[in-house]
């Protein structure tokens, strides 16, 4: 079956605002289907959805703990959407130590 | 590298990108180094490129045109309007590179100036695309620059090497 961009691809999952959400809900901790619902104020089926979606990308990992299943961020999979960036933050990077520099200089003119 | 780390944010399938640093300088100065064409050519780069304001008029109203040439002669420019300068707080302008095969590729940029304890300075600045595959482009073509730049570092470590 075809899939859907979204259900391969971290960058498409995360471009949906709630999806985030539920990231950002379970980057501190693992959490059920119940706790996530209590947290974001969403009902039990637009959790569920949202969170199907992310383990398809992988960007979530399940496992069962009785009758419940716990859900927790999987770190690595965001990878992509961090080195996606990284360069561009390096140009930044160089660019504000370079201010800092010239800073420096500015301050011992100033004394 | 400095202390003071760049965040940038990003979120995907969104115009905007979010650039924020902090300084060990008061905001008078940092504010300075944004609005003195000499001092502001210094630090703007890319390393290895040689950077000139054709025209920099810091004021709600202005217009501003930088330069910038690499070693091999190659020249980009790029240019806008200032739309608002609040002294030591706030400049909203917008910024388009002038090499681009159409022109109107514009950004909206909000920088604001905050004072710190301890005599140090935040940076934060917002920039607004006109699309999402605009600002994609804006980022991947500083991914590029950034494999050059890591080129020319090597350059300079090899010829060091060579000596």
């Amino acid at each position: 079956m075809a899939r859907t961009p979204t259900t391969h691809d971290p960058f498409n999952a995360v471009a949906e605002p709630k999806r985030r959400k539920v990231l950002e809900a379970l980057g501190t901790q693992e959490r059920s289907v119940n706790e996530l619902v209590e947290l974001l104020g969403w009902n039990q089926p637009s959790v569920s959805k949202h969170l199907g979606v992310l383990k398809q990308v992988g960007l979530v990992s399940e496992r069962r703990v009785g009758r419940q299943r716990m859900y927790r961020v999987n770190a690595e999979r965001l990878r992509p959407i961090y080195d996606w960036v990284a360069p561009f933050e390096r140009i930044w990077n160089e660019r504000f130590d370079r201010l800092d520099e010239v800073l420096k200089e500015m301050q011992k003119k100033e004394k | 590298m400095s202390k003071n780390k760049t965040s940038i944010t990003a979120e995907p399938g969104k115009q905007e990108l979010f650039i924020t640093r902090e300084f060990d300088a008061s905001r008078e100065l940092v504010f300075r180094a944004y609005t003195d064409p000499e001092i502001y050519a210094q630090w703007l780069g890319p390393n290895g490129l040689e950077t000139w304001f054709e025209v920099f008029e810091p004021v709600s109203g202005g217009k501003y045109k930088f330069v910038q040439k690499d070693k091999d002669g190659n020249e980009f420019s790029f240019h806008g309007v200032t739309h608002e300068v609040l002294l030591n707080e706030r400049i909203i302008g917008t910024f388009e590179f002038d090499g681009l095969p159409e022109s109107g590729h514009v950004v909206l940029e909000t920088t604001q100036f905050e004072a710190l304890p301890g005599n140090r300075t935040r940076v934060s600045s917002q920039s607004v695309f006109r699309s999402v595959a605009d600002r994609d482009g804006m980022v991947q073509s500083g991914m590029e620059h950034g494999v050059v730049e890591g080129y020319e570092r090597l350059d300079d470590i090899l010829e060091k090497l060579r000596k």
